[in-house]
């Protein structure tokens, strides 16, 4: 097969670049501790009123300036809603879904998770900036997927 | 050689599947438009027709119907201008697929338009439409696999009467596309008919949603997949021969669709990459699944840009990047192909990024995403499709392209391409901004962040409106081509390989290729699926949530 020598050092470049992302995302994920949402325990969905930590949702104060919250996600509303933290404050968000599949998304920040009925899904993040930040179902769950919407205030 | 113009059968087979592809264009198109407008704010969508019934319409007319239609009609036109004409057994199979995808469509499209299957192109259970959706979708299946055994018997035939000879690279890439197809459609298969028709009807009374989704995206993403590629057979195969040039290394050719075909069912669970149930490792090891599909892509702008530049140069072309003044810019089925083309370099670009891990969290679900597969598909995969009608069409009906309707092509082309540059660039951002997608007009009770939103969406409507007038342009360009351009022969433009290029036979195993992509799509998927399965959560009944 005979090749250019441009079109060699064009695959090459095309190779390392993948392997530039591979290595990247790797690093982020493995080292930095960067992976996306990927909760591994599961719960009965027709059960979630019933089991923990799902029966009490709410926001716990775990640490310095460090919080729970617990929230379900149902058509179409988040529960529960309207969440306060200081500015600073690490939240560990522990979601599940009662009924369909839904998303949990904080515009404006890297908060982008399934969230899936039969799944508890985990996602943190730290709010540096003071703000009320929207959050929103970003997968279609039904006639009211747009009305499906909180906030977080960060002060 | 027998050509398709010595049988009148075959040309009317295309042209039926080329008229369904171009009114699902134009349907498809005009619900494009009214969701463009409700996402404005400028249009409250009505009762009778909400946006998420005209959403889910939208998607499976264009994505499904334009797309495999336009596909379906295009190949059999190659094989059978490349291979003699169409065997009457094969005919007749491509016909009861036709037969059963029309039924399948119609029981899709009662349930959509009565709001019982608002459930989009996706379907993800728990969400249960009426059960004759699934039903139609299964049936559309299977008139797909009808044409794509077609395909192989007639491939096989011709195989069969010229031993040692390699199949030419027209009918090879068709073979490629049907061999994708019904690989790619196995998965869905299954998650439809075992899991989602006994659900629907409650004869079970919950499902496993994880593994539904699993298997419906190691279809979804093959499926748009397909459509590149057969997009990918016009430039290596028709535009140099329009420019007036021969095609790029036969044998690099043939890798670069082999290696499509390998390995891309399992690019499909980049769209899984924020799920739960689904472990880092597994997640990473399917960046390097996704990833490796991008390779033969970058060997493909290659070998396009230089064959342009080798072609340019052969009619005089001078200077560094000058020579591109010979290409013949104003034939318009060189100018469609040649702006696809170009558009799938950022559009490749951003797919190469979003299927990162990090990179994919900041724009999963947004409208970022909504812009990708509009610069994908319904720029480079679209136009390319509308470069090819402006010769297949009239080569179909015996007409001829007048000067007067490649003008109009001309300006179809700028339409769409403005259009798109403003509707698929200002998605991108708003989506970078958090816009979500498939979410009807809404302002979060006028939340600042999404009022911010609303100047890119107002520019999504004005994209909107220059593609509407394009696709009317199309769709009047191919209805005069098809009945009222004056009558002629239009040939099949076919360019020839290199001269004294000789290609290894390997090429043609077919066999292997499929072995070896069984083996990727194991290695991909048994493991997480398994463990989707043995771990799985007590399952979920249906829901109607519309």
């Amino acid at each position: 097969m005979q090749m250019h020598r441009s079109e060699k050092i064009w695959l090459i470049l095309s190779f390392g670049m993948i392997m530039l992302f591979m290595f990247a995302t790797g690093y982020q994920s493995f080292s930095l501790g960067m992976g996306p949402p990927s909760g591994q325990e599961t719960i009965d969905p027709e059960k979630v009123d019933q089991t923990p930590p799902f029966n009490q949702p709410g926001i716990r104060k775990i640490g310095e300036n460090e919080f729970e919250v617990v929230q379900t996600l149902q058509v179409f509303s988040f529960n529960p809603t309207k969440i306060e933290v200081p500015t600073g404050a690490t939240v560990h968000f522990i979601l599940t879904s009662k009924d369909v599949v839904h998303g949990f998304e904080v515009a404006g920040t890297n908060l982008n998770a399934m969230v899936m009925p039969g799944y508890i899904q985990k996602i943190t993040q730290t709010f540096n900036q003071p703000g009320e930040y929207l959050v929103l179902c970003n997968e279609y769950c039904g006639a009211g997927h747009q009305f499906m919407s909180t906030t977080i205030t960060v002060k | 050689m027998k050509s398709l113009h010595g049988n009148g059968q075959d040309a009317v087979f295309s042209k039926t599947y080329l008229m369904v592809s171009f009114i699902a264009l134009l349907l498809g198109g005009f619900l494009g438009l009214l969701q463009a407008l409700n996402r404005g704010g400028l249009l409250e969508l009505p009762s009778q027709l909400n946006y998420y019934q005209s959403l889910t319409a939208h998607g499976i007319l264009l994505v499904v119907v334009f797309m495999a239609f336009f596909t379906i009609g295009y190949f059999y036109a190659g094989l059978s201008h490349t291979l003699g004409g169409l065997l009457p057994k094969v005919r007749k199979m491509a016909w009861v697929g036709f037969g059963l995808k029309m039924i399948g469509f119609i029981l899709v499209v009662i349930p959509i338009l009565k709001n019982q299957a608002s459930v989009m192109y996706t379907f993800y259970p728990p969400m249960a439409a009426a059960p004759s959706f699934y039903i139609g979708l299964t049936l559309i299946v299977v008139g797909v696999w009808m044409c794509a055994f077609g395909a192989f018997i007639q491939v096989a035939h011709w195989r069969k009467k010229n031993p040692g000879k390699h199949v030419p690279i027209l009918a090879y890439f068709a073979t490629a596309v049907f061999v994708l197809l019904f690989f790619a459609s196995l998965p869905v298969a299954f998650e439809v008919i075992v899991m989602i028709i006994p659900w629907s009807f409650g004869w079970v009374d919950t499902i496993n949603v994880m593994v539904s989704r699993t298997l419906f995206w190691a279809f979804g993403h093959t499926l748009v997949n397909i459509w590149y590629l057969t997009a990918t057979s016009a430039w290596y195969v028709i535009v140099p021969k329009i420019i007036g040039g021969r095609r790029w290394s036969d044998l690099l050719t043939r890798v670069v669709i082999i290696s499509l075909v390998v390995m891309n069912i399992t690019g499909g669970f980049h769209h899984q990459i924020v799920d739960p149930g689904i472990s880092l490792p597994i997640k990473f090891m399917h960046v390097f699944m996704s990833l490796a599909i991008g390779f033969p892509s970058l060997m493909t702008a290659y070998a396009l840009f230089a064959v342009f530049e080798r072609t340019a140069r052969q009619q005089g072309g001078k200077g560094f990047i000058g020579w591109y003044k010979k290409m013949p810019w104003k034939d318009v089925r060189f100018l469609a192909p040649m702006i696809a083309m170009i558009s799938f370099i950022p559009a490749g670009a951003g797919g190469i990024a979003q299927s990162t891990n990090q990179l994919d969290q900041v724009v999963h679900n947004t409208m970022w995403i909504v812009g990708h597969f509009h610069l994908t598909l319904g720029m480079s995969v679209a136009m390319t499709f509308f470069g090819v009608s402006y010769w297949l069409v009239p080569y179909l009906s015996k007409r001829v392209l007048t000067p007067k309707i490649n003008k109009l092509g001309l300006i179809q082309t700028a339409m769409w391409t403005i259009g798109m540059v403003l509707m698929a660039g200002s998605m991108h951002i708003v989506g970078l901004l958090g816009a979500p997608r498939r979410t009807s007009f809404s302002t979060y009770g006028d939340h600042a962040a999404a009022l911010g939103w609303d100047i890119y969406m107002t520019l999504v409507v004005i994209g909107a409106i220059f593609l509407i007038i394009g696709v009317i342009l199309q769709v009047y360009n191919v209805l005069h081509m098809m009945f009222l351009a004056p009558k002629g022969e239009t040939s099949f433009p076919i360019a020839e390989a290199q001269e004294g290029e000789v290609t290894p036979y390997w090429t043609e195993r077919w066999g292997i290729w499929i072995v070896l992509l069984v083996i990727i799509v194991a290695m991909a998927y048994v493991v997480p699926l398994t463990s989707m399965i043995v771990h799985a959560p007590p399952g979920s009944p249906p829901f109607k949530t519309w």
